[in-house]
């Protein structure tokens, strides 16, 4: 229990330094930008939430830092995120319609690249000095490359070149969604090839490190003990090698999330995919400051608590993080 | 370039202790190679070596590029689009310019902005890891959590939002950003082996002493910790790359200026996809593949030199399938190649 | 100087008619490329059953590479290059251990000969109860045991080796050092193997907990009947222990003789030396003093004894033949203790040429 109740703290102040990185960055920042275009946009934005992006971006020079922090938590808290410029719409909004596109197919692209990329790694780890060894240069490029670019070569073999999937779109756009198998199966259908480049490009760091790791445990006695008790050769891998291999392996899922992450939005905007990253990329450029900094908080807090999920999957293989205290 | 490997040598030393007692039989197997010359051991490691071959070509390429380029990068044209030809190696983008001369002017940013920020983030790192695991307690506690927020807080999108807000973004100011989020890893793995070191023997005496602490951390514990320094700054100048070249793709950073990553974007924007000019991006990637395997090449050299359970091994996997050795644990592989002399 | 049998146990030699585990001309090597480490060189080595036998020697000498040879349990970069294992189970078939394909030295493995490791705080899968470590082993070998079957036996070896039942939920991380290794050791004994082999099974533990559990093994010894081969570099604790002694010296045996034998009238000048470096158990306080220079590297070794550096009764043929165990050159000495010393083999100094010394005194003793 100690475990997880300081690591809920530790999770508390993550997410505390990571609104107050939030509060801070456009105040530092020369120049002040905001308020020109709040003023380029005034037809567009309501008054109401010109103040909002006022109390944001810190525009009211004559309140004190601490009471803009304070109000800034109490729009935070409330879910206003301030207006997006390029659409004219409340980033809250703009976000909820983005996020669901993202948790999916991010979601599901590494759930897949973590599992497969750990069998594969535990069974490369084990049979060391194998032809095995040899998917370890494969891996180590593809760990090399970054995912947009891999998201480039798929594009133009599979979609320009072969054109068996879209080349962008999270759907067709003339269907309109709903729950019926039409429209589900065109999602997955565009879904595929951003999938698999992210399983592909994910996937050999996942490899590389379970098969580091395999290599360590597999020298650990007790993985000869149980090869000397007769056990079965699965029983060994699994049991006894994997079993505690996958520990680490669960941590570094927790630490590299965010990099991951950082990786897979970027692959959306290659593939004009209507999620996360996309709308972090068309903010980039229509310099539409609320959206990315409301983007980047949604990130923050998603990778957060994938890491609880993490933590809690840990103490959950690990007795000995149960015990403490 | 090379390393100097008597300081790395000490970081074999380092694991050892910490290392279970079955493990001491490889620590001892070690101990028989130390009979043999250790001068260069760290070169000895094909890996490692092919690391920093390439590496030193891509050091040569950004200070020779820009001399070498055959055409000026952003000089328009009228060979629009042209797939590779002897005139143009890598071919010709939208307006005619040369990707190769692109390619290779741009190769001189994206090195020295991951050498900076692999500069600037070790220095962080080291500093913090450095403190916490020496002075332990609450400074310790603090600075911990620091390290470990930023390392959960994703570096992308928090890199994008202070970039994306600057009026200008140079590639030194990329740098900086890049550094002032990516100091974390570092900083952690530095913590703990501070930590175990500061148990040893040798510092403990060093205190007794009455040694100064200053003196302690240089003279003492740095020296013992710069295999991991060395990569930690090889890990951060990969992600400093990456992370370059993200953000150049997606259009943060003076366009002006040539790297690897503004020529990705220019192919994205111009879309070389769906006009099929697949040598307007294919170039780029495979440089950064490049570079990015030969960090971690050099890497992996280093963690083999640190823990050697994770060396390859050096097998051949064909002589010694040959000999019918199949390495496992648990089932020691029998051959019948010793002599018998005696009854 | 001769004193009694120290704790007084009956001094049992085991008919040679009887071995249960005979290791012949093993020979271990360390690498797999073309330049190996030859660490174990045709090392012969005789079990009875019910036999406890002792393995000495100094650190490093090849004693937990010999056991774990003999298992096959010898980790990459460990290769068995010659030799033969054989085992007789109890209808009197022997089987080659090295001849055995996976599925057969499975199903051989823990039945036949179980295994305690040097170290046993690393013995234990830290992610799993010990009941089901233990129960592990059982189904392994008897599928048909359910896991309720398995964990109540399990509860009977933890109360045979003196650990409360309940412990079977307890993470090995819950466990003192000393009742690891008894857990190890009640999970050794779980399919009532025949041999037992423990590598330092007390190194890593105080004084006192060494004696009891030396004392536990001697019991369950004599009540369940096993033969032992444990292994240590603590002679003194040996001679408690051990029926018979073998001494190891740079991956070769050098002496094999009864317990006693050895402790009172060594012949190897290694086993002499070895002797004098640990403070007698009872009796009369001797001289302590340690072995001059180190063992040599098993990667250099030339051809003469590997002793031959360190020896105080080296002379001339010493570096150039490798003396093999043969029956001491002393009247009167049980025909089966065996020494690997030229001074007690003067038909192998002759052989290159050399003038033979005699045995010195230290080392005829009687
Ligand atoms: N992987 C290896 N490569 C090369 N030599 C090795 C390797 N493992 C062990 N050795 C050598 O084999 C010899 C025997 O080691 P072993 O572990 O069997 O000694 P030991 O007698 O059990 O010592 P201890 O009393 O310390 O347990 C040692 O000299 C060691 O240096
Ligand atoms: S053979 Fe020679 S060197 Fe070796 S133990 Fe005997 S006397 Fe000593
Ligand atoms: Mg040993």
């Amino acid at each position: 229990m100690r475990f997880f109740l300081r690591r809920l703290g530790f999770y508390l102040i993550t997410f505390w330094a990571a609104v107050t990185i939030n509060f801070f960055i456009p105040r530092i920042m020369p120049g002040d930008p905001v308020s020109a275009l709040i003023a380029k946009n005034q037809g567009r934005i309501s008054p109401d939430a010109a103040e909002a992006l006022r109390t944001l971006f810190g525009l009211d020079e004559n309140m004190s830092l601490w009471d803009q922090y304070v109000q800034y938590w109490n729009l935070l808290l409330h879910g206003e995120l301030g207006t997006s410029f390029a659409y004219s719409a409340p980033v809250a909004d703009v976000i909820a319609g983005a996020i669901p596109w993202t948790i999916g197919l991010v979601g599901i692209a590494t759930i897949i690249s973590f599992t497969l990329g750990t069998l594969i790694g535990s069974g490369i780890g084990w049979r060391r000095g194998t032809w095995a060894d040899s998917l370890l240069p494969i891996s180590t490029f593809f760990s090399a490359v970054p995912y947009f670019w891999l998201a480039l070569i798929a594009i133009s073999v599979f979609s320009v070149t072969l054109g068996w999937f879209p080349a962008s779109g999270s759907y067709d756009r003339s269907l309109v969604p709903s729950f019926s198998w039409e429209f589900i199966s065109s999602v997955i259908y565009y879904g595929t090839l951003p999938a698999l480049t992210i399983v592909i490009s994910s996937i050999s760091g996942w490899i590389l490190g379970m098969r580091n790791m395999m290599v360590t445990v597999s020298s650990e006695d007790y993985v000869t003990v149980a090869q000397a008790k007769g056990v079965s050769e699965r029983t060994a891998l699994f049991g006894y090698s994997a079993r505690n291999a996958i520990l680490p392996q669960v941590s570094s899922f927790a630490l590299s999330l965010g990099f991951i992450v950082g990786g897979t939005l970027v692959m959306e905007i290659v593939f004009s995919y209507q999620g996360i990253g996309y709308y972090l990329f068309t903010a980039v450029a229509a310099k539409d400051y609320p959206l990315m900094q409301g983007i980047f908080l949604v990130i923050t807090v998603a990778v957060l608590f994938a890491n609880i999920v993490a933590d809690f999957i840990y103490g959950v293989l690990d007795p000995r993080t149960r015990q403490e205290g | 370039m090379t390393i100097d490997t008597s300081i790395v040598e000490e970081g074999q030393e380092l694991e050892k202790p910490s290392q279970a007692p079955m493990t001491g039989v490889v620590a001892a197997a070690e101990g028989r190679r130390r009979g043999k010359p250790r001068k260069f051991l760290f070169l000895r490691n094909s890996k490692a070596v092919a690391g920093m071959v390439i590496l030193g070509f891509f050091l040569l390429i950004a200070i020779i590029g820009p001399w070498i380029a055959p055409y000026d990068p952003s000089a328009r044209s009228d060979d629009i689009l042209q797939p590779p030809s002897w005139e143009h190696w890598f071919g010709t983008t939208h307006l005619g310019q040369d990707v190769f001369s692109q390619i290779l002017v741009g190769t001189r940013g994206v090195i020295v902005v991951g050498f900076v920020a692999g500069i600037l983030a070790t220095a962080i790192g080291v500093i913090v890891g450095v403190t916490a695991g020496y002075i332990g307690g609450l400074g310790d506690e603090t600075l911990s959590v620091l390290a470990n927020v930023f390392l959960v807080i994703p570096q992308l999108p928090l890199i994008i939002i202070i970039a994306g807000q600057l009026p200008t973004v140079g590639g030194v100011t990329v740098a900086v950003v890049i550094a002032i989020t990516g100091w974390a890893w570092g900083a952690r793995v530095l913590r703990a082996q501070t930590l175990s070191l500061r148990r040893r023997d040798f510092v403990e005496a060093a205190r007794a002493n009455g040694e100064r602490t200053w003196r302690i951390i240089t003279a003492e514990i740095l020296p013992n910790l710069t295999a991991i320094i060395a990569s930690g700054f090889v890990g951060t100048v990969a992600f400093a790359v990456l992370s370059l070249i993200t953000l150049s793709f997606i259009g943060i950073g003076n366009t002006g200026e040539w790297n690897w990553g503004t020529v990705l974007y220019q192919a994205q924007s111009q879309l070389a996809l769906q006009r099929g000019a697949w040598w307007w991006f294919v170039p780029a990637g495979l440089c950064i593949a490049l570079l990015g395997m030969s960090l971690t090449l050099i890497n992996f050299g280093i963690d083999e030199f640190v823990n050697p359970r994770l060396r390859s091994t050096g097998l051949n996997a064909r002589s010694l399938r040959k000999r019918g050795i199949r390495p496992r644990i648990g089932f020691t592989p029998v051959v019948r190649e010793a002599e018998e002399t005696r009854a | 100087m001769t004193i009694a049998s120290p704790i007084g146990h009956p001094q049992r030699l085991a008919p040679a008619s009887d071995p249960v585990l005979e290791i012949k001309n093993l020979s271990v090597d360390y690498g797999y490329d073309d330049d190996p480490v030859h660490v174990l060189r045709q090392v012969s080595l005789t079990l009875g059953r019910g036999e406890v036998l002792g393995l000495a020697g100094e650190s490093g000498c090849g004693k937990s590479t010999l056991a774990y040879a003999a298992t096959r349990l010898l980790p990459p970069p460990g290769l068995i290059t010659g030799g033969e294992v054989l085992f007789t189970d109890r209808s009197g078939v022997k089987t080659d251990l090295l001849r055995l394909n996976d599925t057969q030295l499975r199903a051989s493995r823990w039945q036949d000969m179980a295994i305690v490791f040097q170290g046993a705080m690393n013995s234990l899968n830290p992610v799993y109860r010990i009941g089901r470590q233990i129960a592990d082993g059982i189904r392994a070998h008897e599928p048909k045991t359910s896991q309720k079957e398995a964990l109540e036996r399990a509860a009977e070896l933890l109360d045979l080796v003196g650990i409360s039942p309940d412990r079977l939920r307890s993470y090995p991380h819950e466990l003192s050092g000393g009742m690891r290794q008894r857990v190890m050791i009640a999970m050794a004994l779980a399919l009532d193997p025949q041999v037992l082999i423990m590598d330092e099974p007390t190194t890593a533990l105080d004084v006192v907990m060494q004696r009891q559990i030396v004392e536990q093994i001697a019991e369950l010894r004599d009540r369940l009947g096993f033969s032992v081969i444990f292994i240590t570099h603590d002679v003194s604790l040996l001679i408690e222990i051990a029926d018979r002694i073998a001494i190891m010296y740079a991956g070769e045996i050098v002496e094999d003789a009864a317990a006693l034998d050895v402790y009172n009238k060594p012949r190897h000048p290694y086993s002499s030396a070895l002797l004098h470096s640990f403070p007698p158990l009872r009796g009369p306080r001797r001289e302590l003093i340690g072995i001059p220079g180190s063992p040599p590297d098993l990667s250099r070794l030339g051809g003469g004894c590997p002793f031959a550096d360190r020896c105080a009764f080296a002379f001339d043929a010493c570096s150039k033949v490798n003396p093999e165990l043969v029956f001491p050159n002393v009247p009167g000495d049980d025909p089966r203790r065996s020494v690997a010393c030229l001074r007690h083999d003067p038909a192998a100094v002759r052989a290159v040429g050399e003038v033979p010394l005699p045995v010195p005194a230290e080392l005829s003793l009687s």
